[in-house]
């Protein structure tokens, strides 16, 4: 069926779907603060791990003994400064990129470069605060939203996956290969999928780690480092979410340019949303 | 929409454009924020208000810092900041290895009073292995024993006025041509009385070494490394640290770090 809409693309009158109101103006709002939330969060987040650009198992950090996972560290050696990243005990060079960076004349000896980083210099206070106010206004943005969306309905009807949705997903694997995107009123099995992971999985995740490496929520809930097995753990579990996090932010912006950037950001900031052909009218639509 | 011959075209452009604003942090765009006098900069840093009043309200007044056995040290407690302080009255001091040492407790209190180690040692004691959160990121478990610092505050009664806890040290963690820069730091009077806030004189069973901050450091163990001051001189009870060197309550804080560090 999408082969045949591909095909209609050729056509003189290209045949159009009903303009549907997809995105409630609770999802438009928080959806464009969470950009600015995590944009901010990420770079001031590298600042921080920049203090201490090693991840370990555990409650504590070993410094005479290793339970480091990633180490990103400059070395001097006989072909000058070199910038190395230890994973798992593998170690690579990454002159350039992580543990060394910069002009060659005035190289930084960081984790990650000042191209990623909020200020762009070592600055661990400034990143602090700026991660830290950003963390209060995702998180509270988190609570509007969920509580917006469990009442108009989103939550129900785009994010949690039914069944004939996880029924749904080997045939729009396919259809996302082919890049054949169907656009409905709703979202597809995958998108529901992935929406879903970020919404009650990422998110709880690094909010609940983030508040495990503070001292005084370890005091208050106790239990919060246990779930996580140590600090360090928790610190650890937080970057590696970010990863995933980011890792998403790529491939959405990869489905939002693939399915058609105009419609899909029109969607996000009007509300409005054109549907494929063949998706049927319903009162209220355009 | 779903065509995919023009996505192709536009998805490189698309993606060239995204990758150069990823970029935008590092240009320095929002390097304005590490001026610590900056407006915007301001507007952040209140944040630190909301987690203080937040922490305090989900936190009980006596709740303890998790504490672990004695097999979890498994290493000697990482020293930071100042590791050996050069200042005339502490090498004095350190030469004779603490034997001259003086606690004074002063400030907003009824009967200023000043303490020798020794006195120190006879007063009730508290021994507690925790976990030492450095703002860096790193943690390291170790063993505190000292006097509960609610027990000094009792000896010399604090005024009602008093709201917090100055800590004075000898260490000058900056050493310049104008003149050394002394740490300070400062808590509230809840950490201040916490049962867990000793003033520390002794680290996993030896004598507190100077690299830990000997003679004398505070443990606030619901709070990060450097409110815990090492090398500690004097304690001042204060009803505003406003007065008290850059004015934020603490030498870290001073440039730019906040004053509640319960996270």
């Amino acid at each position: 069926m999408s082969a045949e809409i591909d095909r209609q693309d050729f056509a003189v009158e290209r045949p159009k779907g009903p303009l549907v109101y997809r995105q409630s103006v609770w999802t438009r709002v928080t959806h464009w603060v969470w950009v600015v939330c995590l944009f901010f969060l990420l770079f001031s987040g590298l600042q921080i791990f920049n203090a201490h650009p090693a991840l370990y198992i555990g409650q504590e950090s070993g410094f005479e003994y290793d339970n480091a996972i990633l180490r990103m560290q400059a070395f001097n050696t006989p072909e000058g400064l070199r910038g190395r990243t230890a994973v798992f005990g593998q170690t690579f060079d990454t002159t350039g990129v992580f543990g060394l960076s910069g002009p060659a004349e005035r190289p930084n000896l960081q984790g990650f470069p000042s191209q990623l980083t909020i200020p762009s210099y070592r600055d661990l206070a400034t990143g602090r605060v700026v991660h830290f106010f950003f963390a209060w206004v995702f998180v509270a943005t988190l609570f509007v939203w969920f509580l917006a969306s469990f009442v108009n309905g989103h939550l129900k009807r785009d994010i949690v996956p039914r069944g004939e949705d996880l029924r749904g997903v080997p045939a729009d694997i396919g259809a996302h290969a082919r890049l054949r995107f169907r656009h409905g009123r709703t979202y597809n099995p995958l998108q529901k999928l992935s929406y879903f992971v970020v919404f009650f999985v990422l998110f709880p995740l690094i909010i609940l780690t983030g508040l495990a490496m503070s001292p005084g929520i370890n005091a208050a809930w106790p239990w919060i480092i246990d779930i996580f097995g140590g600090r360090q753990t928790a610190r650890t579990i937080h970057f590696v979410t970010m990863a995933l996090l980011v890792l998403f932010f790529v491939v959405h912006l990869i489905m939002v340019i693939m399915a058609g950037p105009i419609n899909e950001m029109r969607s996000m900031i009007t509300g409005w949303y054109r549907t494929s052909p063949g998706t049927p009218s319903r009162k209220g639509d355009r | 929409m779903g065509g995919n011959r023009i996505t192709r075209r536009r998805f490189l452009g698309v993606s060239a454009a995204a990758a150069s604003s990823l970029t935008l942090a590092g240009c320095g765009q929002f390097d304005f924020l590490g001026q610590r006098d900056n407006e915007v900069r301001g507007v952040l840093e209140r944040a630190n208000d909301l987690t203080y009043r937040v922490q305090r309200a989900l936190l009980g007044d006596d709740w303890l810092a998790r504490e672990f056995s004695a097999s979890e040290i498994r290493q000697g407690q990482r020293p930071n900041g100042s590791t050996d302080p050069t200042t005339p009255e502490y090498m004095f001091l350190q030469q004779r290895n603490f034997a001259d040492y003086r606690l004074e407790v002063g400030g907003l209190v009824d009967t200023p009073m000043s303490f020798s180690l020794e006195e120190l040692r006879n007063m009730p004691q508290r021994t507690q292995i925790t976990r030492h959160d450095c703002v860096e990121g790193w943690s390291c478990i170790a063993k505190w024993s000292g006097v509960p610092l609610a027990h000094v505050l009792d000896q010399v009664r604090v005024r009602p006025q008093a709201r917090y806890v100055v800590f004075r040290c000898f260490d000058n963690i900056e050493r310049g041509l104008t003149g050394d820069v002394l740490y300070y730091e400062s808590c509230d009077l809840i950490d201040a009385r916490h049962p867990q806030t000793i003033l520390a004189h002794a680290m996993n069973d030896a004598a507190l070494p100077v690299a830990n901050g000997a003679p004398l450091r505070v443990r606030i163990e619901r709070q990060l490394g450097y409110k815990m001051a090492k090398y500690v001189s004097s304690i001042e009870l204060v009803d505003s640290f406003a007065d008290i060197a850059g004015g934020k309550g603490g030498y870290w804080e001073d440039r730019g770090y906040d004053w509640y560090a319960g996270i």
